[in-house]
Formats: C-alpha cells, sequence, structure tokens
C-alpha cells in the first residue's frame, strides 16, 4: 500500500527522521534535538509541527492504542508517533486496523483509533468505517492525504477521502492547516464517543502535518453546534409508566445501545423488580444475563422461538437503544403487531424510524431507565404471561441432535468453548452460519463481551477484530473468535499481527467448505443449486497457523472437541482450531427476509 | 439425522389480531391507512462551512428522500448558511428528513415551515422577440423586469411563488422560449415567528405525532 518512499526504514535514531519525509518543511528541523531527550513527565515539549499536534491531540485524549498501517501521506505523523507512549500496533492490511479498532471500541468504550495513508490506504479502511457506522461504534480514523496544493490534481494515492466516508461517518473533518489540526483531531475523537457513538475521520494533508505551528489541542470537546439530550421528557416518561403498570403482556427489547449506555445493570434491575421477560437484539446480547429466568435471549432472524413468540404476542414493547433493524422485526406488518411502543433511543431520528413510537423517550439509556424506574409505581400483573413465556421455551427449545456417529455439529462446538471459558470470555466472530451458532449457543452474561459485525455484515471482522479486542481486555479474559472458513480466509493476514505482538487469541474456525449462510439460502430458495458457494478448495488451516507462527489444532471428531479446545485455550498466544463440522448443518430458527417472525421456520420444510 | 429443532410448526402457532402499516403504525387491521405524500418547505440554519452542502444533498440520495429543490445561501450571520428545501413525502418521511437533517454535526437548526410562510422563486426566461410589444404585454402581466434584449431576444427575470412562474413560463412559451433557469424555492416564516433560528434548546427531539395532512401543500 505505501508508496516507494514509504519503504525506507528509519534505521537510526530520531536526528534522522527528516530525512525520509520526502516535502517535509526546512522548519521542522530548527529544534533537531527536543525530541529525542528523555521524556520529561510532568510538562510534555510543546509541539511544532501539525503532526506533533495531532499526536499530543491522541495523548490528551487519552488514547493508549491505535492500529494502522504505514504509507507516504501519513509518515509525518507516524514520526512522532515513533517517540509517542502510544502504543502502535501495525496491521498487515488497513480494513484490520479499522476492525481492530471497532472491536478495541466495543470492549472499552473509548474511541478505537486507526491510521492510513491516503488513497488505497483510505479506502481499505472503508469497509471497517462503514461497519463501526451502522453498529454505532466509537472510533477515530486519521488518514494521510496528498499536500494540499495537490488535493484535486489527481495526484499519486490521492482519493476524496472525507467525500467517500461522508455517507459512513457520524462526520469527518478535511484538516485545513496546522494550527487547527490538534484541535480538529481531540474534537473528531469527542465526537465519535458522545451521544450515540459512531466514526469519525480526519484527513490529513501533508503539508498539513509538515507545516509548522505552536497551537496545542484543545480539551477533546464537541462543537456547540452537536446537541445531546440525556433526559427524557417527563410527561412522556409518566405515560409511559403508567402503560407498564397496566400491561398484561410486558417484554424490555434490549438493544446494543444499552451496552454503549452502560445501562445493563439499570435495565436487569429494572426487569426482575417488575418480572419483565427480557428479549434482546443481536448488538445487546450481554445486556442481560442470559442464564437468568426472565431470559427469552436474542430475537430476530434467527432468533429464539421463544423470543419470537414472546415479541409478536407482547402488548407492550419497551425497546431501548435498538433501531428496530429489518433483521430484527422481520415484515413491519406482523411485528408486535398488538404492542403499544415505549422506545428509548439517545438518537432523535430512530424514534418512529421503522417501528411506530407511541412513547418516545429521547436520552441517555442510563438516565431514562432510571427515570422509568422512579415513575413506575407498581409492578404489572405478569404472572400468566411470564407462565406462556415459560412455555414457549419449552415448546421451542433450542435443544439440537447430535449422534455420535455423525459429523461433529457447530452447536456442540460453540457450547463446550463457551464451557471451556469465564464468564467474561469474550466472543469475536465473522459473518454467517458460525455467527448465529455463536450468537445462539453462546450463553452471554455480562456487557462488551460479544464483538461482531452486526449491522453491516462484514466476512473477515472477526480476527482483526480480536486483536482489537485481546489489547482492551483484562489480561483475565479469554479472547475467543468463533470463525467460519469463508470469513476467516478473508481476513487471515491478521495472524501474522497475532503472532508479532504474541497476543493471547483462540481462533475456532467452524470450517464447512461453504459459505454456509448462503449454501443455507440456496437449498431453501433457490431449488440446492450452489453457485460459488462451494469451498472444498481450502487450505488446512491449522498447517497455514503454524506457518505464520501461531499453534495450529484440528477437530474431526467428538472425540477431539473438548481437550483440543483446551489445550488452544492454555496456549499462551495465538492458535487457530480448524473444526471440520457437518457441511449440511443449518442455522435454526429461521425467520426468512421480510417475514413474520411469529411463524418462523424450525426446519426446512416449513421455510 | 434430523435436521432443524422440534416445536409446534408455524401453523399450528396462535397469531396476533393486529397489524401495523408499512410506516410501522398500528392500524386497524380492516383499514388500510398509509400518510399519502405531501409538499413541505423544510429551512435548516447551518454552520457556513466547506462540505456541508454536499453532506445535506448526500442524505437526501442515500436515504432516498423526495426532494425538488434545495437552495442555499448566506444569511445575516457570516458564519451561519440558510438551506431551504422542498421535500415531497409522507409525514413519517418528512418527520425524517427533519431528524436526519438535524443530526448532522454542522447542522444548528431545522424546522417546518407553516403553511403560510412567505415562498419565493426567481426565474430568467429568454423568448423570441418577434412581436416586441405582446412580449412585454405578458412581462406586465407577471410584473416581469426585463433583463436583457437582443434583436432576436428578451429575457426576463420573474420572482414569485412557483404557480405564478409557472403560469409565466407557460403564457411566454407562445412567443418561443429559448432557455429557462430557476433558483428553486427560499422561504421564511412570516411575522416574529422564526424561521430556523440558533436557539438549539427550542429543538423538539420528540415529535412523534403526526399532524393531518390535510394542510394546503402550496405557495401564496
Amino acid at each position: 500500500m505505501s508508496e516507494r518512499a514509504a519503504k525506507v526504514t528509519p534505521t537510526d535514531d530520531e536526528q534522522t527522521d527528516e530525512q525520509i519525509t520526502d516535502s517535509a518543511a526546512p522548519d521542522a528541523a530548527t529544534e533537531p534535538d527536543s525530541a529525542a531527550e528523555t521524556e520529561s513527565e510532568t510538562t510534555p515539549e510543546p509541539v511544532t509541527t501539525g503532526a506533533e499536534a495531532v499526536v499530543r491531540a491522541l495523548e490528551t485524549a487519552g488514547v493508549e492504542y491505535a492500529f494502522g498501517v504505514q504509507g507516504g501521506a501519513i509518515m509525518p505523523v507516524y514520526d512522532v508517533l515513533y517517540d509517542s507512549d502510544i502504543r502502535h500496533v501495525t496491521m498487515a492490511h488497513e480494513q484490520g486496523a479499522a476492525h481492530a479498532a471497532d472491536a478495541y471500541g466495543i470492549v472499552s468504550g473509548e474511541p478505537g483509533v486507526c491510521l492510513a495513508t491516503s488513497g488505497p490506504g483510505a479506502t481499505n479502511l472503508v469497509t471497517g468505517i462503514a461497519d463501526a457506522d451502522m453498529d454505532s461504534d466509537p472510533m477515530l480514523a486519521l488518514t494521510g492525504q496528498v499536500p494540499t496544493e495537490f488535493v484535486g490534481n489527481d495526484a499519486f494515492q490521492e482519493t476524496d477521502t472525507t467525500g467517500v466516508t461522508t455517507p459512513i461517518t457520524k462526520d469527518n473533518t478535511f484538516a485545513s492547516d496546522a494550527d487547527h489540526v490538534g484541535s480538529n483531531v481531540t474534537e473528531a475523537f469527542a465526537l465519535a464517543r458522545e451521544g450515540r457513538p459512531g466514526p469519525t475521520l480526519v484527513d490529513l494533508p501533508k503539508d498539513v502535518t509538515n507545516g509548522e505551528t505552536d497551537r496545542e489541542p484543545d480539551e477533546p470537546k464537541t462543537p456547540d453546534t452537536y446537541h445531546v439530550q440525556e433526559r427524557a421528557d417527563s410527561e412522556i416518561v409518566a405515560a409511559a409508566a403508567e402503560r407498564i403498570e397496566n400491561a398484561n403482556r410486558p417484554v424490555m427489547l434490549l438493544g446494543g445501545g444499552v451496552i454503549k449506555g452502560e445501562a445493563s445493570e439499570a435495565c436487569r434491575e429494572f426487569a426482575i423488580e417488575h418480572e419483565i421477560p427480557v428479549i434482546t437484539t443481536m448488538p445487546g446480547l450481554g445486556a442481560f444475563p442470559e442464564d437468568h429466568d426472565l431470559s427469552l435471549e436474542m430475537a430476530g432472524m434467527h432468533g429464539t422461538g421463544y423470543a419470537n413468540m414472546a415479541i409478536t404476542h407482547c402488548d407492550t414493547l419497551i425497546g431501548i437503544g435498538t433501531r428496530f433493524d429489518d433483521r430484527l422485526t422481520g415484515g413491519i406488518e406482523t411485528f408486535a403487531p398488538d404492542a403499544e411502543v415505549i422506545h428509548v433511543d439517545i438518537d432523535p431520528a430512530e424514534i418512529s424510524k421503522n417501528i411506530y413510537a407511541d412513547y418516545p423517550l429521547v436520552g441517555d439509556a442510563e438516565t431514562v431507565v432510571e427515570q422509568l424506574a422512579e415513575a413506575v409505581d407498581e409492578s404489572p400483573e405478569v404472572k400468566k404471561w411470564r407462565a406462556q413465556c415459560q412455555q414457549w421455551k419449552s415448546d421451542y427449545s433450542m435443544a439440537y441432535e447430535a449422534p455420535e456417529d455423525a459429523p461433529v455439529q457447530p452447536e456442540f462446538v460453540v457450547e463446550a468453548l463457551d464451557e471451556a471459558t469465564s464468564d467474561r470470555a469474550i466472543v469475536t466472530t465473522g459473518v454467517g452460519q458460525h455467527q448465529m451458532w455463536a450468537a445462539q449457543y453462546w450463553t452471554y452474561t455480562e456487557p462488551r463481551t460479544w464483538v461482531s459485525s452486526h449491522g453491516l455484515g462484514t466476512m473477515g471482522y472477526g480476527l482483526p477484530a480480536a486483536i482489537g479486542a485481546r489489547l482492551a481486555a483484562d489480561d483475565d479474559q479469554e479472547v475467543v473468535c468463533v470463525d467460519g472458513d469463508g470469513s476467516f480466509l478473508m481476513t487471515l493476514q491478521g495472524l501474522s499481527v497475532a503472532v508479532r505482538e504474541n497476543l493471547d487469541i483462540t481462533v475456532a474456525v467452524l470450517n464447512n467448505e461453504y459459505i454456509g449462510m448462503v449454501r443455507q439460502w440456496q437449498d431453501a430458495f433457490f431449488e440446492g443449486r450452489h453457485a460459488a458457494s462451494d469451498y472444498n478448495w481450502m487450505p488446512e488451516f491449522d498447517k497455514l497457523a503454524e506457518a505464520f507462527g501461531a499453534c495450529g489444532f484440528r477437530i474431526d471428531d467428538y472425540d477431539d472437541v473438548a481437550d483440543t479446545i483446551e489445550e488452544a485455550l492454555a496456549y499462551d498466544g495465538p492458535s487457530v482450531i480448524d473444526v471440520h463440522i457437518d457441511p449440511d448443518a443449518n442455522v435454526y430458527p429461521m425467520v426468512p427476509s421480510g417475514g413474520d417472525n411469529g411463524q418462523f421456520a424450525l426446519t426446512e420444510d416449513q421455510l | 439425522m434430523k435436521r432443524g429443532l422440534e416445536g409446534p410448526a408455524p401453523e399450528e402457532r396462535p397469531t396476533p389480531a393486529g397489524r401495523r402499516n408499512k410506516q410501522g403504525i398500528r392500524i386497524d387491521p380492516e383499514v388500510e391507512a398509509t400518510h399519502e405524500p405531501r409538499r413541505t418547505v423544510i429551512s435548516a440554519l447551518v454552520a457556513h462551512e466547506p462540505g456541508v452542502l454536499s453532506d445535506v444533498s448526500g442524505l437526501f440520495s442515500r436515504r432516498q428522500f423526495n426532494i425538488e429543490s434545495l437552495t442555499v445561501g448566506p444569511t445575516e450571520d457570516d458564519d451561519r448558511a440558510r438551506i431551504t428545501i422542498v421535500v415531497e413525502e409522507p409525514d413519517p418521511g418528512i418527520d425524517q428528513v427533519e431528524k436526519q437533517l438535524r443530526k448532522l454535526v454542522p447542522v444548528i437548526s431545522v424546522r417546518e415551515l407553516e403553511p403560510d410562510a412567505m415562498r419565493r422563486e426567481l426565474a430568467l426566461v429568454k423568448v423570441d422577440a418577434e412581436d416586441p410589444a405582446s412580449v412585454s404585454a405578458v412581462a406586465d402581466m407577471y410584473d416581469a423586469t426585463a433583463v436583457d434584449s437582443s434583436p432576436e431576444t428578451a429575457t426576463f427575470e420573474i420572482t414569485g411563488s412557483r404557480q405564478k412562474i409557472e403560469a409565466a413560463v407557460d403564457t411566454f412559451s407562445q412567443f418561443g422560449i429559448r432557455e429557462v433557469s430557476r433558483t428553486g424555492l427560499t422561504a421564511m416564516a412570516r411575522g416574529t415567528d422564526q424561521t430556523a433560528g440558533a436557539d438549539l434548546t427550542a429543538q423538539p427531539a420528540n415529535e412523534a405525532k403526526y399532524g393531518d395532512n390535510t394542510q394546503p401543500a402550496d405557495d401564496d
């Protein structure tokens, strides 16, 4: 990705750094030894260039890690990062840098930072930025840009990065001068984090980062035009509370916003106090303990039968931090058709976007749930409804068949991984069948332990996400990437990074030699014609892992499952288990696209 | 082996009585109730900085909002610009347009103007001037001002409501129209009513009740 100049590696100390920046401002060399001096703990050296202001901005924001790939136009920034305490993780591909930063943001709650050069560096970030945008993950992307005087001339490695990323960022900025670039970065950092989180981007032309300035960046703060409402309208809160008190069939639907808004505890208390059954969306996994009696787990296209029955038949739906995505709702006409909807969201634009909100509560999830908790005086009468939900739990059990003589069933592997790890273990995934099995058969009990690509559905997300998650997680949290063979193949160059950094992650590839979800749909809707979904040309992933310097394992039989998983988890470093599963295993229940949630299929002939 | 899960088949399950329309609103299952599109004017006060116009126009295309015209220009404050947009959408769509616009970071405030708001558009119309007397008579009828003339052509400026301009263009067409260039609509609230002000606290974040859509849909 880098232009030739970028391949010149600085071998000597900082004194020679200016020589490799091909369009360095001559004045940048006036204080040659300032950076080389040992760090003075108390007062950092004043900034002298735009690039120093950029790195100072990251330090001011408390950034500890950055993920990226070097290249021509971003070199001035990297040159300053070289001396910074910020730990930079060099990735093998910019897409991986974006996913790693995204996962870092999910697990830590603070914006993950990724860097790339101009042109292809920036466009390679695009998938990861779009992913973060769809899932409202806090992320800051910094991209190099050709010098301002070349912009618009189709210069080498020039792309209109702000133009390309406008529809997929919360906000983006083209840095126009060295004096403001530091504050551009702190502001973008604050915007990524505040209100509804999302990705922001600052495009950094090389003349701006090389330019002279003595302006320190401002503290991270959002611009004056940005307004977040924290508390919901008290009249609507009172009306919603009354509705809850009088509900006969209430459910709480917890989305990713509950986790991002740190509202899991408040929701937990509210649900338990009033005995309201709880459903989560896929991004909401972990917002409520799935081993609790009140949990009906996940609803939607591949949600549990009991969650989909409850959501279809409820009369009061308390949706918190969810955008009522089509994978959750199925057909709008049949979604919770008898329910009055209480919708809590920090983003007013989500209110009544897909599902009309009878009680729109705009505000911070935790604050509004506390408002509701205060306003609800008596619990609804739910005895009959809870009994009904329990009945559905047994009617539509997720129990699967796993005969000894059949090939290994994927659900069994997911459960074995769950059993072998702690409650706080973090799961990352790619996209497809394996992702759904990981969502269905792992029991999530803690927020920020499920790291996946929901809205964009990016295959290849799992491994780079595991890298970002590992660096954000506590040491005692295991990081397990449940991947598919198709997904893993898309970004497995990231193994080189995991090996270099000696990151303790375990990748379990549920290998069915198919791009399995497509194969499942082809069997159901395309007369079994497996167009381009047959992946029987896969490499041997255990051997490939060894070639990268990771530890490789392979599972073919049930007998190997428990022991191999234990060994792989025990390995201190990256390990890959190539799990050869039943190639014909399908994900159920299933609501076909746009279908009625209550009419989920339990077998293929019900589709 | 048997694939799939156990449980009552879809046809054995109870189904709820209710239904929603395509806009996600609960409806009486017996009645078809959808909101019909209506034309309205949305005014947005924005930071006067590069990229705002493309932010706004990009928003309209990627969310498939039906937009008839979009104009932008400076305001009394050098740091602010005003964007005036004519959209044709059902009530839920208009609600979304306002909320999505408000969400853009450089957008300061947004509101839908009342049906009685002042609305003006400007057009330049270049016609064949073989019969100057008749052309000038038509121009007088519409308060059109001559801005250019040549031995073969006359160009008029017409200001007013959309209907007035359309009527004028229609009437001029008898002489042979060479070119028409129109600005799109700009608008302002009447009296002390503020069009889209800088006061952020006045932003209604909660509106969810859609008004009836029988308001007069157009112009003066």
